[in-house]
C-alpha cells in the first residue's frame, strides 16, 4: 500500500488555475521527486497535499485515509512534514525555539521516541553553535538547515521539501544533499520539488517531470539521464 | 505652548507634589498598561484590532462593583470582584471568539473592526440595561485605605499596589512568553501563523487561548481601575483611545513597548495636566505624534524593512 496517494488534484488560486489532475504515490522510504521550470505547479502539489492549498477536484489520500480536506495542523499531525521554499523561520524566535514549537509526538509512539534536539544537531552539527541566534539573523545555509530540523522535530513520516538547494553555494548544496540522503536511508519518504537536477538524479527513485500543472514525464534516474531530450525539452532554461 | 504660571512654578518645586505626581503617574501609567497588554497581545497574535477591549474594561469594573456590593463589602470581596471580572470576560471572549469572531479572520480588516465596534454598542446597552446609567464608586480594598510613610511623604496604599500588580502582570507575561513552549508557539503565531499550523499547531486554538486571555486582562484592568474611577457607562471610550495610544506608542505587539508607553503616557496625563491644563486634552496625541516622527513603527516596534 502506498503511503501517499495524490489523485487527479486540480488546483486553482481564485480564478487562476495551477493544478491540472495531478496523480503520484509515495511508498515508504521512497524519495519522488517534482522537477520543471519555475510555475508549473510544483509549490502547489506540495501545498495541494499539506492542505495550505486544497485541491477543487481530487484527492489526497494518506496511509490509506482521506485527507483532502483536513485543516492543515490535523496534516501536519498525520506525520507529514512540510519544508517551505522560503524556509519561514520564525525570525524573532531563535534557532532553538523554532525547533522547540515544531516538536510533535511521532505517530503510534510515545513522546520521548522521536527525533529529539541532540540527534538533529547530529544530522545539522552546524545549528548546535548557533541555538540562541535569532532566526532572521541566520544564512541562507543555515536557515535551510533549520526549517529542515525544524520539520523533523514533528517526526514526519513523508517530508515535503520544496526546492531547498535554492541560492545557496555549491559546497552548502553538496552538505545538504548528503544530510537529505542520510534521512533518505534511515527510511524518510520525501517529495523533492527542485531544479537543480544533479541534486535530484542523486536522491530521488522516481522523477515526475511537470509542465503547465500536469505530469508530463515519469522515469527513474536513469531513464532521464538517458534521455537528453527530455532533459532539453523540459527543464532547460 | 502657553507660558507657565507662577503658581504652577511654585508647585513644581515642592518636593511632595513632585513625589506624589510621579507615583500618581506610574499607578496611572501601570494601570493602563494591564488593559493595554491584552490589546497589544491580541493586536500582535490575532491582527485584529479590537475596539470592544474598553468594553470589557468597563463591564470588568462593573463586575468588580457588583461582587463588592452583593457580598456587602466585606474583607476580601473586592479581590475577589478582581478575580470574577478576570473570569467573567475570559469567558465573554470565549463566547464571543468561537461563536462569532473566528468565522471573520479570513474576511478583510475592515470586517473585523465593524464586528468589534458591533460588540462595543452591543455590550454598552448591555451594560447600562445590567447596571444603569447610575455612577458606582468601588471603595478601596480592606487594609489598602490608608497611606504608606516613605518618610518625607504620604503615599496611598492602593495605588502603590497599583504599581506593583502592573510590574508583576508584565514580569509575568514576559516570564511566559519568553520562558515556556507556550508562550513561545504564541509569539511565532505573531510572526508566521500558516507555517505554524503547518508545524501541527492548531492556530485557531491558539487564537481563542490569546483571546481569553486578553480580554480577561480588560476586565483585571477594569476592576483594578474601579476604586480609582467612576464606574459608569463610557468608561469604555476613554481607555480604549488611552490603550491604542499605548501600543501605536510602544510598537505594534511588543510587551515592553506598551509597558514604556504606558508609563510615558501616565506621565504626560499627569505631569502635563498641571503644567499645561489648557492643553489637557491634545497631550496624549502630541506625546504620540512626537513618538511617532521619531520612530514610525513606535519605540518597540520593527520597522517594515527591518522585518523583510
Amino acid at each position: 500500500m502506498a503511503l501517499l496517494e495524490v489523485d487527479n488534484i486540480r488546483t486553482a488560486y481564485g480564478l487562476s488555475k495551477v493544478l491540472f489532475g495531478i496523480s503520484l504515490t509515495v511508498e515508504p522510504g521512497e524519495v519522488v521527486a517534482l522537477v520543471g521550470r519555475n510555475g508549473v505547479g510544483k509549490t502547489t502539489t506540495m501545498r495541494s497535499i499539506m492542505g495550505l492549498a486544497p485541491p477543487q477536484q481530487g484527492s489526497v489520500r494518506w496511509m490509506d485515509r482521506e485527507i483532502t480536506r483536513l485543516p492543515v495542523y490535523h496534516v501536519a499531525k498525520l506525520g507529514i512534514g512540510y519544508v517551505p521554499e522560503d524556509r519561514r523561520i520564525f525570525p524573532e524566535l531563535t534557532v532553538w525555539e523554532n525547533l522547540d514549537i515544531a516538536r510533535l509526538p511521532p505517530i503510534g509512539g510515545a513522546k520521548g521516541d522521536g527525533w529529539s534536539e541532540e540527534q538533529v544537531f547530529e544530522l545539522f552539527p552546524d545549528l548546535k553553535d548557533i541555538q540562541s541566534r535569532k532566526g532572521g539573523v541566520l544564512s541562507g545555509g543555515q536557515q535551510q538547515m533549520l526549517t529542515i530540523a525544524r520539520s523533523l522535530m514533528g517526526n514526519p513520516k513523508l517530508l515535503l521539501l520544496d526546492e531547498p538547494s535554492e541560492g545557496l553555494a555549491p559546497i552548502i548544496v553538496e552538505t545538504l544533499r548528503d544530510r537529505i540522503h542520510l534521512l533518505k536511508t534511515g527510511g524518510l519518504s520525501i517529495i523533492l520539488a527542485e531544479q537543480n537536477l544533479e541534486f535530484v538524479l542523486y536522491l530521488s527513485d522516481r522523477i515526475h517531470i511537470l509542465e503547465k500543472g500536469a505530469i508530463q514525464y515519469t522515469g527513474t534516474p536513469a531513464d532521464l539521464r538517458a534521455n537528453p531530450d527530455i532533459q532539453s525539452k523540459y527543464l532547460t532554461l | 505652548m502657553p507660558p507657565i504660571e507662577g503658581k504652577t512654578m511654585s508647585m513644581l518645586a515642592n518636593p511632595t507634589f513632585l513625589f506624589y505626581q510621579f507615583m500618581n503617574s506610574i499607578s496611572l501609567g501601570m494601570n493602563i498598561f494591564i488593559i493595554a497588554a491584552g490589546l497589544s497581545l491580541i493586536l500582535g497574535v490575532l491582527r485584529v484590532i479590537n475596539f470592544a477591549h474598553g468594553a470589557f474594561f468597563m463591564v470588568g469594573a462593573y463586575v468588580c462593583w457588583s461582587t463588592v456590593t452583593y457580598l456587602d463589602g466585606a474583607t476580601g470581596s473586592f479581590w475577589l470582584g478582581v478575580a470574577a471580572a478576570a473570569v467573567v470576560l475570559g469567558v465573554v471572549a470565549f463566547v464571543i471568539e468561537r461563536g462569532l469572531l473566528h468565522y471573520l479572520y479570513g474576511r478583510e480588516h475592515l470586517t473585523q473592526l465593524l464586528f468589534t465596534f458591533a460588540i462595543v454598542l452591543v455590550v454598552g446597552d448591555l451594560a447600562k440595561m445590567i447596571w444603569g446609567t447610575d455612577q458606582y464608586n468601588v471603595p478601596y480594598p480592606h487594609g489598602l485605605s490608608g497611606a504608606v510613610n516613605f518618610g518625607f511623604a504620604l503615599y496611598p496604599a492602593y495605588p502603590l499596589l497599583l504599581c506593583a500588580i502592573g510590574v508583576v502582570v508584565a514580569v509575568g507575561m514576559w516570564l511566559v512568553l519568553s520562558k515556556t513552549r507556550w508562550g513561545r508557539i504564541i509569539r511565532a503565531a505573531t510572526q508566521d501563523r500558516e507555517m505554524l499550523s503547518a508545524l501541527g499547531m492548531n492556530v485557531p486554538l491558539v487564537y481563542t487561548g490569546v483571546f481569553v486571555i486578553g480580554s480577561a486582562l480588560a476586565g483585571l484592568g477594569g476592576a483594578l481601575a474601579a476604586p480609582r474611577v467612576a464606574v459608569s457607562p463610557g468608561m469604555d471610550a476613554t481607555i480604549i483611545i488611552e490603550c491604542f495610544i499605548v501600543v501605536i506608542i510602544g510598537g505594534l505587539g511588543s510587551l515592553w513597548g506598551s509597558f514604556l508607553g504606558a508609563l510615558a503616557l501616565g506621565f504626560v496625563t499627569m505631569f502635563g495636566t498641571v503644567i499645561f491644563p489648557d492643553w489637557e486634552l491634545v497631550l496624549a496625541y502630541v506625546l504620540m505624534l512626537g513618538i511617532l516622527l521619531w520612530r514610525p513603527w513606535g519605540l518597540f516596534g520593527v520597522s517594515e524593512e527591518e522585518s523583510h
